[in-house]
């Protein structure tokens, strides 16, 4: 999961508080494992050091969280192409993918696309793994077997989420 | 025999079977609503795509075994769709395979007398026929079931006697239409094996439809049927 990426989607859209990126990213993508405050301001740091977001001026008031941090356009940049790039296809990667469609839904880009080309992705490495089976041992086949029906698996949420994008795009717009 | 003539080359092309913007209903219900697709000659290809988007009606159309309302299909350049339901016959019997998903053989017929079907429709003497259908009962490891009917087959062997019907007359195009539904996945496994195998060897081009990724990946290109439209997911390198 990438916490610098699915922060610099989340400012793209609005300029926000720390405070507001950690509560947005702890109830889509951190139910399981909450940010730790300290990981967002380093994030936010690291990001502004590498010019991706600028922080706004230190506004009046109490506490510690008073500055605003927007996107750049070479974050923007960013984010678009890492938000187009498939997910390599391995085992156990639905936090990424699921990131990935909500992120583009809340961003009114097309989850469908990126579907489709995660969806090609996965074929792509079935058809390597399919090919290692037929040309190999027992045993190279039984591995390639348990990546197979992992990817099968990944395929059917794939499908599953497509089906139902219009639903889901309500459900984050809401 | 005489229906081959009047096949005219219509358009010069290197793709073996082509739909344009292809329209097929069913009564009110449209089923094909503008596909367009493009196999190579000698490629195996996926068509996927969830229950009732009309993978299965493209199928038929290509295979002409339905003509399609609006569109054009052509086959090694030659347009398919416009011929006589005769022309069409002897079109899919001389130069097309199929393999569905219940194996559908004969029952009254021994098993190679199913395989050796398309091949004494085609007018070939019965025993030259029985002799090409044995080959493929070696070919496919199902040898030794010559004898048996569907009946006395279990499901794997069926499918496999029917894919060596399929096969059995040389097709230029193996149409098949979830070859594998109806096994269990080691089973399908083998069938799929099996066919991938014999294809490749004979260059014989596949139209496989499927819905199932771990059968579409023994293709080489994918594409997906959605709402009667096909997509490529990704742009075909070959194109031209």
């Amino acid at each position: 999961m990438s916490v610098p990426l699915t922060l610099l989607g989340l400012l793209e859209r609005e300029p926000s508080y720390g405070y507001d990126l950690k509560r947005d990213y702890d109830s889509y993508f951190g139910r399981s494992k909450p940010l730790p405050f300290g990981q967002v301001y380093a994030t936010l740091a690291r990001l502004s050091r590498d010019g991706l977001v600028e922080p706004g001026e230190v506004e009046p008031g109490d506490g510690p969280d008073r500055k605003r941090y927007a996107i750049t356009p070479v974050g923007k940049q960013e984010f678009e192409t890492w938000l187009g790039e498939p997910v390599e296809p391995e085992p156990h990667l639905q936090t990424v993918l699921f990131a990935k469609v909500v992120l583009a839904l809340m961003l009114g880009r097309s989850a469908e696309q990126y579907l489709d080309t995660q969806r090609a992705a996965h074929l792509q490495r079935m058809r390597e793994l399919t090919e290692l089976k037929r040309q190999n041992s027992l045993i190279d086949a039984l591995l390639a077997d348990h990546g197979l029906f992992h990817l099968e698996a990944d395929l059917r949420w794939i499908d599953m989420t497509a089906a139902r994008l219009p639903s889901l795009a309500e459900a984050v717009a809401s | 025999m005489n229906d081959k003539a009047s096949l005219v080359v219509d358009r010069r092309t290197d793709y073996v079977i082509e739909a344009r913007d292809v329209v097929f209903d069913f009564g009110e219900t449209p089923a094909l609503r503008g596909a367009n697709l493009s196999v190579r000659e000698g490629e195996i290809l996926a068509v996927m795509g969830p229950s009732g988007s009309g993978k299965s009606t493209l199928l038929h159309c290509l295979a002409g075994i339905l003509v399609p309302k609006r569109g054009e299909i052509y086959f090694s350049g030659r347009r398919l769709d416009t011929l006589s339901d005769n022309e069409r016959s002897a079109l899919r019997r001389d130069t097309f395979g199929f393999v569905f998903q219940f194996g559908q053989l004969v029952p009254e017929l021994t098993a190679e007398e199913n395989v050796a079907l398309p091949l004494l429709l085609g007018g070939l003497r019965r025993s030259e026929a029985l002799g090409r259908s044995r080959e493929w009962f070696k070919r496919l490891g199902i040898d030794g079931l010559e004898g048996r009917r569907s009946g006395e087959l279990s499901g794997g062997q069926a499918q496999r006697v029917a894919l060596a019907r399929g096969l059995v007359a040389d097709p230029k195009v193996l149409f098949a239409d979830e070859p594998t539904g109806s096994l269990d996945s080691l089973t399908g496994e083998l069938v799929m094996e099996l066919l991938v195998t014999a294809a490749r060897q004979d260059g014989t081009t596949v139209v496989l439809v499927t819905h199932e990724p771990r059968v579409a990946a023994y293709a080489g290109r994918e594409v997906m049927v959605r709402d009667g439209r096909v997509s490529s997911l990704v742009p075909d390198m070959h194109a031209p």
